[in-house]
């Protein structure tokens, strides 16, 4: 059982290529510490970032996602990030109607020339989400049935919990 | 009654559902008197005085064609589920809610003990100072008497057995309606797990003039007279069309009401909810936060307006269901 004291987050990073990517580099060939709790994916913006692929990743077992992109004013696409911007707005207010502390979801601006800066949101967004502890996965709540579906569905677990589309067979089933 | 051995067997059922799918098999009006005439009906609820013990004594696969309506959201609905889809060669998940849990699964925002309360104790017209709640038996002097057990929370029929089809609306068209029944009958069925609806989105179809989509704020369709000409959202009124799948032959929009998101995902959409959220908040015309904030607070509830059909089928879709007692993040939080 995971305790306060062993939790470690598992955070998703969706990192842009331009600005944040670059800097979470600089980061590293400027050998500054910071947590090893963030999952870094490479996107070409963070426009690209749809609500779906934070979903997904709550779906799958991230007890946090870090969205992070050029300053305002410096996309490469010239305002992906603001379409970001728009959508973090709505999303927190989503998390939260179902459940999910809208501190899980944070998004930053860090550029090439921050390394400095992206150590630091790092390591912000790592003890954020260790206060607020795991989430629990999504999917496992359906499968192991450890509380909700245990009084609920047959014995046994429900072969169905998987959610097909979700696994990318993209059936468009429901 | 007796069955006509050459007839094929037909079976309708409802389960968390408002009732208005099976009365949607009567909408194809006098096309009701072939479907009557070529199946032997042996469970519809809404219209005739079947038994489950009859369906429970046929043999398994007997029934040809089940068309499933509605949620599972108690333990007879699962039972019923259970007992036709083994009854049943071809299983059909009829109208959202047996799809993705429709109305019925708005619920999955609630826990189960929050809408006890809200139900047993704090609507306005009840009284009920005991604070009595329904029980699953009773000891009468006639005999125990046995209630469904109220779940957790509301499941989309796939969860709890196999499905062969959907047939999403809420209802489902007459027109689609028949053209299964037309397809079962004739054999000419696609691949089991298709969806029996076009394989586009809403717009597609769309009668509507459709320009630049740049808006300042939302308005709300009972509060404004809409343009029955102009796309909805450029005129900041929220319509679901973007992310959810073409086949209503756009009643609502015709109606001039935007659409609700009844028939379910569009094809190749994972969460219909997210996609549409990230379709409307990005057209908030304002690279300012503040100002975003401001019009972003129009969307008077995301979750009801994003997932009005499909809370069940999210990919969050039971973070607020956790069962009393079982070891959640508020615990881990302290």
């Amino acid at each position: 059982m995971t305790t306060p004291e062993t939790f470690e987050p598992k955070i998703v990073g969706f990192l842009c290529n331009w600005c944040t990517y670059a800097g979470a580099d600089l980061a590293g060939v400027s050998r500054l510490k910071y947590p090893p709790n963030v999952l870094p994916v490479r996107v070409m913006c963070s426009g690209r970032v749809e609500p779906e692929l934070v979903l997904k990743a709550f779906w799958e077992g991230a007890d946090g996602v870090l969205i992070s992109g050029c300053h305002p004013g410096d996309c490469h696409y010239i305002e992906g990030n603001y379409k970001t911007l728009r959508r973090k707005e709505l999303l927190d207010r989503l998390l939260e109607q179902f459940g999910i502390e809208k501190e899980r979801l944070r998004l930053t601006w860090v550029s090439a020339s921050e390394g400095d800066l992206w150590a630091r949101v790092v390591t912000e967004t790592v003890e954020a989400v260790r206060r607020l502890g795991p989430l629990g996965r999504t999917r496992d709540r359906l499968q192991s049935c450890d509380g909700i579906l245990a009084a609920d569905l047959p014995a046994g677990g429900c072969c169905h919990g998987e959610h097909p589309a979700a696994e990318g067979g993209g059936t468009g089933g429901r | 009654m007796a069955p006509v051995a050459a007839k094929p067997k037909l079976a309708l059922y409802w389960a968390a559902s408002c009732g208005g799918c099976e009365v949607a098999v009567l909408d194809t009006n006098e096309k009701i008197l072939d479907i009557a005439a070529h199946f032997d009906i042996v469970l519809w609820p809404v219209a005739t005085d079947h038994k489950y013990a009859g369906v429970k004594a046929l043999d398994d696969g007997e029934i040809d064609v089940c068309l499933f309506n509605g949620a599972i959201r108690n333990s007879e609905q699962r039972e019923m589920a259970e007992v036709l889809r083994k009854k049943s060669k071809v299983l059909v998940a009829f109208g959202s809610c047996a799809c993705f849990g429709g109305i019925p699964g708005l619920a999955n925002l609630f826990a189960r003990e929050a809408i006890l309360e809200r139900v047993f104790d704090t609507t306005p017209s009840t009284q009920n100072p005991e604070k009595t709640r329904p029980q699953t038996r009773w000891a009468a002097p006639e005999g125990e008497l046995e209630l469904p057990t109220f779940y957790n929370a509301v499941y989309r029929l796939d969860d709890i057995v196999p499905v062969d089809y959907y047939l999403p609306g809420c209802a489902p068209p007459p027109s689609l309606v028949l053209k299964a029944v037309t397809a079962i009958i004739s054999g000419q069925l696609p691949p089991p797990g298709s969806v029996l609806a076009p394989e586009k989105a809403l717009c597609a179809s769309c009668p509507r003039t459709k320009e630049e989509k740049k808006i300042k704020g939302f308005n709300r369709v009972h509060l404004v007279a809409a343009d029955p000409k102009k796309c909805f959202l450029e005129q900041g009124i929220i319509c679901c069309g973007p992310a959810t799948r073409d086949g209503c032959e756009a009643r609502c929009i015709a109606a001039n009401m935007p659409c609700r998101g009844c028939f379910g995902p569009a094809p190749e959409v994972i969460d219909q909810g997210a996609k549409l959220l990230g379709a409307i908040a990005t057209l908030v015309d304002s690279n300012d936060p503040a100002e975003i904030r401001r019009a972003l607070a129009g969307v008077a509830d995301p979750a009801g307006t994003f997932y009005r059909f499909g809370v069940p089928s999210s990919l969050l879709r039971v973070a607020r269901c956790a069962a009393p007692g079982a070891p959640g993040k508020e615990a881990m939080a302290k």
